[in-house]
């Protein structure tokens, strides 16, 4: 076990090498372009590949070649670029292929800036591309949480076979924080029984595939799918709650901001107002069940994103109506201040449960 | 133990590497701490600032906006900063490149001609050192000796030999930080 | 009896759905061959691409995958990279090659992926019904091209062999025609090089098969054989653009 310091965007990579990540294929956008930095030297290193690709669409195509070929294999771009990758996203997930893509998300809509946003959580909660399908989204929001959650999102991809969006940006990638890095730990990697390795390698002949001109078929393989979204909704679901028992006002966040209404939770109480903290981990499966909880318990809602409102979307279908939702975010690059957040939070605290 | 440090000034004072120090040092030390930069878009001559937040305990947020302690390098960085800065903080300016003064009177203000100081030295390079030296003496953060050994982590390895004067560096600024910190405990 | 004549084991025995007069069977068999008689077909990883030919996928007796359009050399780049010893190709039809995946085609080229991509110019785009290509010729009626293609308002036919040739990176390049038994063989022969060169590691092949499609030309099979010869073939000059001995 080492302590040492490291930033979030290395933490990517040196999460996804600890998870048995030995392909990286990517292409140069700020702010991610430091987890290719990052993994174009230490790949090499531990005998694995780092390729830059011509364009965001050869990368999530070449990614796929090496899903298709067994490898645990990754990308990673900002918002334009996952844009740009969404088509492969579609054929990945309808080709049941385990991958990681990592979304360093920035300031949008168009080409923005580089500042920090969460403006893309619709894209990345609602599949993405195009067709009936899902995509697990994973968003740490601490260095050490960024290293264990790559092992965690190879693991899911694994698993079910699909691939697994990991969502942080700028702050959370040019952060530097303590990590501990356990590297006795060994990594397991599933049999692919399914990749198309060539005939000699595996039982019969493998195809991958996601076209079904068979109506039944394809709905065959969405009902698949469907059993499959509904096992990891049962599942897979994850999320941190933080003084949430007694809470008059829940905040609702993900990411760097759900840090900040950490501190704002604290700050709250110290002034005599019960707030607490909803921390969805996993944004796809959305933590419904605790919103729902919570709206039972608390007498109002407070989503708090860097973005018009898009969770808030999420927590308004947790909680049912039961009470009022409310929303406050950051926009265009902009991080919501802890002392703004906490104006907004006694605002609606005097407000609770009588409606916006 | 909880401090909120912002360091604000261009790129090329080291506002950058001092934050990293710190946060290096304070790892070493087995203190929580989070290390936040906010640049410009330019690759050189923009601002350059971070946050260093170091605690005993966990850290919630790593972003700050109420600092305890706020290192200014520039005129404009003063003009943004002081009024964020909690009353008792304080704010130590680089007075060889700012020369507004602080309005705030619920503040403690130290103002170390820097650059000057480093190029006594022999090196401009060091300001940032000297800098630092004193906000370590004058808020105990983190040791001296984690800092020192910080050096040998954030230098490229082409230059390690710029080591002993950056140490001196450091010893300047904790000296000129006593001379304030005497001056303090006699005024309360 | 004897018998002289059969299904290449790496064609699987499974009926082609193409029109009367389509060649990508006979492209198919020709490659299915080639594999064969290279002993390769257990190693051997095709990616059909977006068009007719994506039920290649269905049709090969080798591990299959099916990309999206125009990726396929991307893909295949993907495979190629985790596993440098397996047999890669690519059959791609001209809208997913020359038009949407020219990019993807071009970077595979460059970087000398040791891949080999069939190519099958027909000069219009089949499963969609008709259509211009970026191989349809000047003058050539499509559903979108209803008064014939015009240099103006859609440009010039992209000749992928020409252009592809130069390239550093690039092994070998050959166009071929299947409207007839002579070149068919000639064909088979390319397709043969082209995985060698592969085969023996010395960068990306291309082997382009001009071929008819009778269907979306309104064109019998014999007539659109005629049509290849006189308007075609002349457009696009059968013969080896680049090998290891440079480029032609």
């Amino acid at each position: 076990m080492r302590r040492f310091l490291m930033k979030g965007n290395d933490a990517i990579g040196e999460g996804a090498i600890l998870a048995g990540c030995r392909h990286f294929f990517g292409y140069p956008i700020t702010p991610q372009s430091e987890v290719a930095h990052y993994l174009a030297k230490r790949l090499p290193e531990v005998g694995g590949l780092f390729m830059q690709a011509e364009s965001e669409l050869a990368s999530i195509n070449l990614v796929f070649g090496a899903a298709c070929a067994g490898a645990r294999v990754m990308t990673a771009s900002s918002s334009p670029g996952v844009s740009l990758m969404q088509e492969g996203l579609s054929f990945l997930a309808g080709s049941e292929l385990p991958c990681v893509l990592v979304n360093i998300m920035r300031g949008g809509p168009g080409l923005g800036n580089i500042g920090p946003s969460q403006g893309d959580y619709f894209q990345a909660t609602r599949g993405g591309g195009h067709g009936d399908y899902y995509t697990i989204v994973l968003a740490p929001n601490s260095v050490q949480e960024i290293l264990d959650i790559m092992k965690k999102a190879f693991d899911l991809s694994d698993m079910y076979r699909m691939p697994v969006v990991v969502m942080a940006d700028g702050i959370m990638g040019q952060m530097m924080e303590p990590v501990v890095i356990d590297e006795e730990k060994s990594v397991e990697i599933p049999p692919r029984p399914w990749a198309t390795i060539g005939r000699d390698y595996h039982e019969d002949r493998n195809e991958i595939n996601s076209l079904f001109v068979v109506l039944e078929e394809m709905e065959e393989v969405n009902l698949r799918l469907l059993h499959k979204y509904e096992e990891i909704r049962a599942k897979e679901t994850l999320c941190e709650e933080y003084m949430l028992n007694d809470a008059e006002v829940a905040l609702v966040a993900f990411g760097t901001v759900s840090r900040i209404c950490r501190a704002v939770v604290d700050k709250a109480r110290e002034q005599g107002i019960r707030a607490g903290l909803i921390r969805p981990i996993t944004l796809w499966p959305f933590p419904y069940d605790v919103i729902s909880r919570a709206a039972k318990s608390a007498q109002c809602l407070l989503a708090v994103e860097m973005n018009m409102g898009q969770m808030f979307e999420d927590v308004e279908i947790g909680a049912k109506g039961r009470v009022p939702v409310y929303h406050y975010g950051r926009l265009g690059g902009m991080v919501p201040l802890a002392k703004d957040i906490l104006e907004e939070l006694k605002k609606v605290s005097e407000r609770g449960g009588t409606g916006r | 133990m909880h401090e909120e440090i912002y360091i604000a000034g261009i790129g090329g004072q080291g506002t950058l590497s001092m934050g990293q120090m710190l946060a290096l040092a304070a790892t070493s030390e087995n203190k929580e701490v989070s290390y936040v930069p906010f640049y410009g878009p330019e690759k050189r001559g923009g601002f350059a600032n971070c946050g260093v937040t170091i605690s005993d305990h966990p850290i919630s947020s790593p972003i700050i906006s109420e600092p305890s302690v706020l290192v200014v390098m520039n005129n404009l960085s003063l003009k943004n900063y002081e009024d964020s800065v909690i009353p008792g903080g304080i704010i130590i300016l680089n007075s060889s490149m700012v020369d507004l003064g602080v309005k705030r009177s619920d503040v403690r203000v130290i103002s170390i001609q820097a650059s000057e100081e480093a190029e006594q030295l022999g090196d401009v390079r060091v300001t940032n050192s000297i800098i630092l030296g004193a906000l370590i003496e004058l808020t105990g953060v983190v040791s001296a000796g984690a800092v020192e050994q910080s050096l040998e982590q954030i230098l490229p390895a082409r230059n390690l030999d710029m080591i002993p004067i950056n140490l001196k560096a450091l010893e300047r600024g904790s000296e000129l930080a006593r001379n304030y910190k005497k001056a303090w405990s006699n005024l309360s | 009896m004897k018998k002289i004549t059969a299904r290449p084991y790496s064609l699987r025995d499974v009926p082609f759905h193409y029109c009367p007069g389509c060649m990508h069977g006979i492209a198919h068999r020709l490659v299915a061959e080639v594999i064969d008689e290279l002993g390769v077909s257990g190693r051997t990883i095709g990616i059909s691409s977006v068009g007719c030919s994506v039920f290649a996928k269905h049709y090969f007796n080798v591990d299959m995958i099916q990309a999206a359009h125009g990726r396929a050399p991307a893909v295949a780049t993907g495979v190629k990279r985790v596993l440098p010893d397996r047999v890669l190709f690519t059959y791609q039809g001209d809208g997913d090659l020359a038009a949407i995946g020219i990019g993807d085609f071009i970077h595979t080229a460059s970087r000398g992926e040791k891949i080999t991509t069939i190519f099958v110019n027909n000069t219009v785009y089949g499963m969609t019904g008709g259509q211009m290509a970026p191989t349809t010729l000047i003058g050539q009626v499509t559903k979108t091209t209803p008064f014939g293609r015009s240099v103006e308002i859609n440009g010039n036919p992209i000749r992928v062999c020409e252009l592809i040739a130069p390239v550093e990176g690039v092994a070998y390049v050959e166009r071929v025609s299947l409207h007839n038994p002579k070149e068919i063989i000639k064909a088979k022969k390319a397709i043969k090089r082209a995985f060698e060169m592969q085969l023996n590691g010395i960068g990306f092949s291309l082997v382009e098969a001009l071929s008819a499609c009778p269907t979306n030309l309104g064109l019998s099979p014999l007539e659109a054989i005629k049509w290849m010869e006189e308007k075609m073939i002349p457009f696009y000059p059968l013969g080896v653009y680049k090998s290891p001995a440079g480029v032609v």
